[in-house]
């Protein structure tokens, strides 16, 4: 079942066709990954997804409500919570801070409960709960980030290019959260460029070139294809 | 002995400008943009408080809660009116819309109320006689040091503590991210205008408590000064607007006594352009680096 459905959104900056009919859906339970060079439009494909940016055409049904004209704050009480790229923690507050930030829409009394969870996997974050996110090293930073994330209980979690300037050590550990959670029951839109990394662990997966979809597959599929060989995984 | 008191009256004037520096801070910490009409809310602050003491008979406790609840409202309603619409707008067109609200203001204060200026009585009166009476505190001073400690720690503990106040932070620092949490941006612009007007109404109470010439221009110059109080301490930070805010009275106040009366408030700047000089970012400021 399609938890999520995006159908031909045509997205614009000003003048300029970022986001030119774009469709795909994502199953419930699935790790669906959008792949695709830096430019291609997977970020603001993910941002109109999130509500902060509006398509001028086309819809987005998530849990089967169309999204249009529901405000940015809203959308993450209807169970999605996106991981923004390049992090954007709140850099000058501290590390539970940000957990709190990210439960904003929840009770207060259920906060600790996703609070524990969030630090049992992520014991980092636990030493550091007191420390300003800025003083964070990147890959904390991106763990911070993802627990954020988790703390509102999303059914959905969206996660944009988590592996950014990260160190492969770092990048195989988001990986391997990313896939935990999934195994946890949580489903998962991940945009990559890190085509390698994100095709090896994705059900499936979509190609965005110039801001259309240019290629659909399993991971596997795609992994064996020579057009994404060549393009995004160096030969 | 002289000296001293010196350095109290700078300390009350600087509570002042404190207490309105914290509206330009805190607006400008969340919503980036620099609110011009903040001291004509001041003034119209001050002509609330007149009006219900004078005109009403009020008590003046109910005076200032009633001056503070009107300007709240009026503060709520610029933002929606004025500042909403151009949420997107470039930075030049705020400010400009901003000294047009200012000048709204002003003006439609002289309608309503007239220029000849109204006498303001301070809200308490007498002095305290210290040291067989060679240091004399006005009780006006007092309260307006007093109200500037109390709101300095519930605003800290409101900022740092509070769930709408952790909102704001988040907001100050990345309005995108804070949107993604579910935070309604805002909402959370409002509740700042809402609390930066009616500590206006409390500084304009205390202000006209010291100059009571209460004209519709009155809000300009104290306004213009905590503005500059508030770069001073580094706009943005709200310790900063009170480190800017007190620091600017002393210093007004003993140029005033040591130096000129006249050239008291070309010191002031003066003071403001050489620490800009060397530290743009006011002194408490933080250096934030435009990230690409």
């Amino acid at each position: 079942m399609a938890i999520l459905q995006v159908n031909d959104i045509h997205v614009y900056y000003g003048s300029i066709h970022a986001v030119k009919g774009v469709s795909f859906e994502v199953n419930q339970g699935e790790i669906v990954t959008l792949i695709g060079a830096n430019g291609a439009g997977k970020s603001t494909v993910l941002n109109t997804v999130s509500g902060l940016l509006h398509p001028a055409s086309g819809s987005v049904v998530f849990d089967g409500k169309d999204l249009k004209g529901v405000a940015a704050h809203k959308v993450v009480e209807h169970g999605m919570a996106q991981v923004p790229e390049g992090r954007r923690v709140f850099l000058q507050m501290t590390v539970e801070e940000n957990l709190e930030m990210g439960a904003y829409t929840r009770p207060r009394d259920e906060i600790m409960g996703s609070m524990d969870d969030v630090y049992r996997r992520f014991p980092r974050l636990k030493e550091r709960r007191r420390q300003i996110a800025g003083t964070l090293s990147g890959g904390e930073q991106q763990m911070l980030a993802i627990g954020r994330a988790l703390m509102s209980k999303p059914t959905l979690l969206m996660l944009d290019e988590p592996s950014m300037g990260l160190a492969p050590i770092l990048v195989e550990q988001i990986f391997d959260i990313i896939r935990e959670l999934h195994a946890g029951g949580t489903t998962i839109l991940l945009v990559e460029q890190n085509a390698q990394a994100a095709l090896s662990i994705a059900d499936r997966a979509y190609v965005l070139e110039t801001g259309k979809i240019t290629l659909s597959g399993t991971g596997a599929e795609l992994m064996a294809s020579d057009k994404v060989r060549q393009a995004y995984l160096g030969g | 002995m002289v000296f001293l008191s010196y350095l109290i009256s700078g300390l009350s004037l600087g509570s002042v400008y404190a207490i309105i520096a914290l509206g330009y801070t805190m607006v400008y910490g969340i919503a980036k943009m620099l609110n011009f009409a903040h001291g004509d809310v001041i003034m119209v602050g001050g002509y609330i408080c007149f009006i219900a003491t004078t005109n009403l008979g009020l008590p003046v406790w109910l005076a200032v809660i009633l001056s503070m609840a009107a300007c709240t409202v009026l503060g709520v309603v610029i933002e929606g009116l004025a500042y909403k619409p151009l949420r997107q707008a470039p930075a030049l067109a705020v400010l400009i819309t901003a000294i047009g609200v200012s000048y709204f203001l002003q003006n439609a204060a002289l309608l309503i109320w007239g220029a000849n200026p109204k006498m303001f009585s301070p809200v308490v009166t007498g002095t305290l006689q210290l040291f067989d009476g060679q240091l004399t505190i006005s009780y006006v001073s007092l309260l307006t040091i007093a109200a500037c400690i109390v709101i300095m720690i519930a605003l800290t503990l409101y900022i740092n503590k509070s769930k709408m106040g952790k909102a704001m932070r988040a907001v100050s620092e990345d309005k995108g991210a804070a949107q993604l949490m579910g935070i309604h941006v805002n909402r959370t612009i409002s509740t700042t205008f809402a609390i930066g007007s009616a500590l206006a109404a409390v500084a304009g109470v205390l202000y006209c408590s010291f100059s009571p010439m209460l004209m519709p221009t009155t809000g300009s110059m104290p306004g213009i000064k905590a503005f500059t109080a508030a770069v001073f301490g580094g706009i943005g930070s709200i310790p900063g607007a009170f480190l800017g805010g007190i620091l600017l009275g002393i210093i007004e106040s003993l140029a005033k006594a040591y130096i000129s009366t006249n050239m008291a408030n070309s010191i002031v700047f003066a003071v403001l352009i050489v620490v800009l000089v060397v530290k743009p970012t006011g002194l408490l400021g933080k250096y934030v680096p435009e990230k690409v």
